[in-house]
C-alpha cells in the first residue's frame, strides 16, 4: 500500500552528498516527489527534506540504505501528520479581472503586476497549491514552479540534537582509550 | 576536506615535520598503515605516483598487472586470505573506469580494498581532459566510500579516513582520486590513523533486550538451524561460532561466501545453502522452527521464494549492517552489532543442548545426496572426465589448499566438494558472480598467502576474460595451480538453456585457442588430462612441479550441476535431476 512519507536527512555539509543520497533512490526503484536542501539549525550539517509516496517496507529499506551513506549523519522518517509541511508555488497568469478577484479570494499575493501578465505567490499544502492550479488553468498559465515541501517535526524532542550527544559521548570514549 | 569533519585520529606530539611531494605522502600514508603489497598499472595521471613509489621499493611489493580490473580482483584475493586491506593503484580515465567490475564485486561481497586513482589536474577538472573522467561520480553506487582530493596537503587525511572506511564495520571498497598537481605539491607529513567519524557508526551497540529475546527462542526451539556467512570471517569470530555451535547442538549451513568458517568435517556441518547448495539444509529449510543467520545477508541465491524461505520458522538475524536486516527477509530477532561480541553474548547465556536426532534427518538427507549426486559424480566412469571427480582428486591431492573459484559450473562443484579445513579458504566471486574473478583473485591469494598451496578453478569460459593475467603470473613467479575445467561451452547458461529454453543453446558454444600454446606462450607448465586413468598422475605432477601450473582437464561437454533450485522458487523444491 503505497503511503506518504517526508524524509528527512542530516550530513556534513560536502560536495556530492545529494548525488550520493539520489543514487540510493534510484537503485531502489523509488521515485521523488519533491526535494528541498538547505543548513539546518546546526552549523556544518546540511538538511535535505524528499517526500516520496511508496510503500512503507521499502520506505524504510531506503531510509537504512541512505543513512549507510558514510558522509550522511542521520535520516528520519515520518508520515505527514508528524510535520508542520509547506511548500511554495510561482504562478505566472494571464491578466485579467477574473483573475484579480481570484486573488483576493484565495489569499495569494501578488509579486508582479505587467500590462500582460499577473505573477501570483501561494505556499500551502501541495494540495492547496494543486487546487489554485486548476482554478488558474482556464485563465491561461504561462508559467507555473513549486518548491521541494519543507518540514519540521511537531515532537518536542530534538532527535537530530539526542544523535549528536550520543556520537559525541562515543567520540569522548574513544578519545580516553587512544591515549 | 579535514576542515568540514570531526574526524578523531590518535594524538601525536607536536614535532618538526617532514616537506615531502603528495606523491610520496601516499606512499608514507601506506606503510603507515601496515601495507606491504600493492596491485596496480602505471599511467600518465598517476606517474608522479609510480616516481615515488620507485624509491620504496625495498619496502612496499608492487605487483604489475596486464589490466586493472585484475588488480582490484587480485586486491581482493589478497585481502580475502590475510583479512588486510586491499590496496590498488590505477591512472585516470580508462584505467580508473576498469576497476568499476572490480569495485562492484569487492562491494557486494564486503571485501576492503583502498583504490587510489591519478586524475588530471584541478585546473583542468571538468575540460573534458585526456583521460579525464569523472571517476567519483561513476563510483557512487559501487564503493563504500570515495572523494576527490585536490591538494596535497589532504592526502594523508584523505587516505586515513580511506583504511579505516574500508575496514571497519561491513568492509568494502573505497576510492581516493587524486589530481596529478596535488601529487606534485608539497606538504608536510604527518600521519594520523583515524579511529572516529561522527556521520559513520560502523558497529552499533548490542541491544541486550535482543540477546535475551534470542536466547529464549534457541532455548525453546527444537528444529534449530544455524545459517553461517561471510561475516564470520570478517569479524574473525570462527572461534565464537564453533563455541556457540558447540553448546547449543545446533546445526549449521554455510552460504557460499561462509565456506571455511567452519571446517568441512565438523560434526554439526550440514553443507551449503542455496540454489546449487546441498540437499539437507534447503530441503529441510521448510521443517525448521528457527533459522539463526550469523553474518549473511539472505541473497536470492541463497533463499530462493524469500516468502517461501523458513516458511515455519522465526528467524534471529546477526548482522553488523543495519540497512540488511528486513531488507529481504523478515527478522523476528535482529541482532544488530559486531557478531564477535554478540554470538558470545548468546552462548553464555543459553543452554546445554543436544540436536543430534534433528541432526540424523540432515545425514539422511545428505546419504541421499552422497547416492544419487555425489557418488556418480566423482566416480571414475563414463567416457570423459567430469568437474566432480577432478575437484575430488584435486581435494584429496592438496591437503588444506585455498580454493579459489571462477564463476559458473566449476564454482559450484568446486565449492561443494572441496575439503576445507580452516578458515579464510574460498576465494570467489558471489555476489555479484564476475566470470573472469578466478585468476586474478588467484594471483593475489597466493602472493597474500605464500606459504599455502592456491587452487583455482575455472572454465574456458572464465580463463578468456583474464587470461592477459598469465603474464602477471610470470613476471611476478606467481605460484598458482590453474585447473581448467574445458568443456567448450559455458556450462552454466548451457545448462539453464537445456532445463529450461528447451535445449536451445543460444551462443554458449565456445571455439577455444589451443590452451597448451598459450601456456607456453606465457612460460607457464601446462598438461592436459583427458582420461580418468590419468588424472591422479597429472595431479601430482601439477602437485610437485615448482611455480604456475595449468592442468587442462577435458571434461565431459554436457554436464549438469545438481541439486539445483530453480530460479524464484522455494528451496525445499530442489531438484535432485
Amino acid at each position: 500500500m503505497e503511503r506518504e512519507f517526508i524524509i528527512t536527512i542530516f550530513s556534513e555539509n560536502k560536495v556530492g552528498i545529494l548525488s550520493q543520497v539520489t543514487t540510493v533512490f534510484t537503485h531502489r526503484n523509488v521515485n521523488i516527489e519533491s526535494i528541498a536542501a538547505s543548513p539546518s539549525a546546526i552549523e556544518g550539517i546540511h538538511k535535505y527534506t524528499i517526500a516520496v509516496k511508496n510503500d512503507p517496507e521499502r520506505v524504510a529499506n531506503l531510509v537504512k540504505q541512505i543513512e549507510k551513506k558514510v558522509d550522511v549523519l542521520k535520516v528520519f522518517c515520518y508520515s505527514p501528520s508528524e510535520v508542520v509541511m509547506q511548500q511554495l508555488a510561482l504562478y505566472k497568469v494571464k491578466r485579467s479581472r477574473n483573475v484579480e478577484e481570484l486573488v483576493r479570494r484565495h489569499n495569494v499575493r501578488i509579486l508582479e503586476i505587467h500590462d500582460e501578465y499577473i505573477v501570483l505567490e501561494k505556499t500551502g499544502h501541495k494540495a492547496e497549491l494543486d487546487e489554485l492550479y486548476q482554478i488558474l488553468a482556464p485563465y491561461g498559465i504561462y508559467q507555473f514552479v513549486s518548491s521541494g515541501q519543507v518540514a519540521i517535526i511537531k515532537s518536542r524532542r530534538e532527535l537530530l540534537d539526542e544523535y549528536l550527544k550520543y556520537v559525541n559521548e562515543k567520540r569522548d570514549r574513544i578519545l580516553s582509550e587512544t591515549k | 576536506m579535514n576542515s568540514g569533519f570531526s574526524d578523531i585520529t590518535a594524538a601525536q606530539p607536536a614535532k618538526e615535520l617532514p616537506r615531502i611531494t603528495g606523491s610520496e605522502a601516499v606512499i608514507r600514508s601506506f606503510i603507515a598503515e601496515g601495507v606491504e603489497t600493492i596491485f596496480g598499472y602505471p599511467g600518465g595521471a598517476i606517474i608522479p605516483v609510480y616516481n615515488a613509489l620507485y624509491d620504496y621499493r625495498d619496502r612496499l611489493n608492487h605487483i604489475l598487472v596486464r589490466h586493472e580490473q585484475c588488480a582490484i580482483h587480485a586486491a581482493q584475493g589478497y585481502a580475502r586470505v590475510t583479512g588486510k586491506t586491499g590496496v590498488c593503484i590505477v591512472t585516470s580515465g580508462p584505467g580508473a573506469t576498469n576497476t568499476v567490475t572490480g569495485l562492484a564485486d569487492a562491494l557486494l561481497d564486503s571485501t576492503p580494498i583502498v583504490l587510489i586513482s591519478g586524475q588530471v589536474a584541478s585546473s583542468q577538472l571538468g575540460t573534458d581532459a585526456f583521460q579525464e573522467i569523472n571517476f567519483i561520480e561513476i563510483t557512487q553506487s559501487v564503493t563504500k566510500w570515495n572523494c576527490q582530493v585536490k591538494r596535497a596537503e589532504d592526502i594523508p587525511a584523505a587516505i586515513a579516513r580511506a583504511f579505516y572506511i574500508a575496514s571497519s564495520g561491513r568492509p568494502g571498497p573505497v576510492v581516493v582520486d587524486i589530481t596529478k598537481d596535488a601529487q606534485n605539491g608539497l606538504t608536510n607529513f604527518d600521519y594520523n590513523p583515524i579511529k572516529f567519524i561522527r556521520s559513520y557508526q560502523p558497529y552499533a551497540d548490542i541491544c541486550s533486550d535482543q540477546i535475551l529475546e534470542a536466547v529464549r527462542l534457541i532455548n525453546l526451539s527444537r528444529k534449530p538451524m544455524a545459517l553461517v556467512g561471510q561475516g564470520v570471517i570478517l569479524a574473525n569470530a570462527e572461534q565464537e561460532l564453533k563455541e556457540f555451535l558447540e553448546k547449543s547442538g545446533i546445526p549449521a549451513a554455510s552460504t557460499l561466501l561462509g565456506l571455511s568458517a567452519l571446517p568441512s568435517d565438523h560434526p554439526q556441518y550440514v553443507g551449503m545453502l542455496g540454489m546449487h547448495g546441498n540437499y539437507g539444509p534447503n530441503i529441510k529449510n521448510r521443517d525448521c522452527d528457527l533459522l539463526i543467520a550469523i553474518g549473511m545477508r539472505f541473497d536470492d541465491r541463497v533463499t530462493g521464494d524469500p516468502s517461501k524461505f523458513g516458511i515455519n520458522a522465526k528467524i534471529i538475524h546477526l548482522e553488523i549492517d543495519p540497512a540488511e536486516i528486513n531488507k529481504i527477509v523478515y527478522a523476528d530477532v535482529p541482532v544488530l552489532g559486531n557478531i564477535k561480541e554478540s554470538l558470545p553474548m548468546i552462548t553464555e547465556r543459553i543452554s546445554q543442548n543436544d540436536h543430534s536426532e534433528w541432526i540424523d534427518e540432515f545425514r539422511v538427507c545428505a546419504n541421499i545426496e552422497r547416492e544419487d549426486i555425489i557418488d556418480p559424480a566423482i566416480e571414475r566412469r563414463g567416457a570423459h572426465l567430469r568437474m566432480g571427480e577432478v575437484v575430488d582428486a584435486v581435494s584429496k591431492e592438496f591437503d588444506d589448499a585455498i580454493l579459489v573459484t571462477d564463476v559458473g559450473q566449476q564454482q559450484m562443484f568446486a565449492s561443494k566438494y572441496f575439503k576445507f579445513k580452516r578458515s579464510r579458504s574460498i576465494i570467489t566471486s558471489g555476489g555479484l558472480g564476475t566470470m573472469g574473478f578466478g585468476l586474478p583473485a588467484a594471483i593475489g591469494a597466493k602472493i597474500g598467502a605464500p606459504e599455502r598451496d592456491v587452487c583455482l578453478f575455472v572454465g574456458d569460459g572464465g580463463l578468456q576474460m583474464t587470461s592477459q593475467e598469465l603474464g602477471t603470473i610470470y613476471q611476478s613467479q606467481v605460484g598458482v595451480k590453474i585447473i581448467l575445467m574445458n568443456n567448450g561451452y559455458l556450462g552454466m547458461v548451457r545448462q539453464w538453456q537445456e532445463l529450461f529454453y528447451d535445449k536451445r543453446y543460444s551462443f554458449t558454444e565456445l571455439v577455444n585457442p589451443d590452451f597448451e600454446l598459450l601456456a607456453k606462450a606465457n612460460r607457464i607448465a601446462y598438461r592436459c588430462v583427458e582420461r580418468h586413468e590419468d588424472l591422479d598422475d597429472a595431479i601430482r605432477e601439477m602437485h610437485s612441479t615448482e611455480g604456475a601450473f595449468l592442468l587442462e582437464c577435458r571434461v565431459e561437454k554436457e554436464e549438469n550441476v545438481f541439486p539445483m533450485v530453480p530460479a524464484g522458487a522455494p528451496v525445499h523444491d530442489i531438484r535432485l535431476e
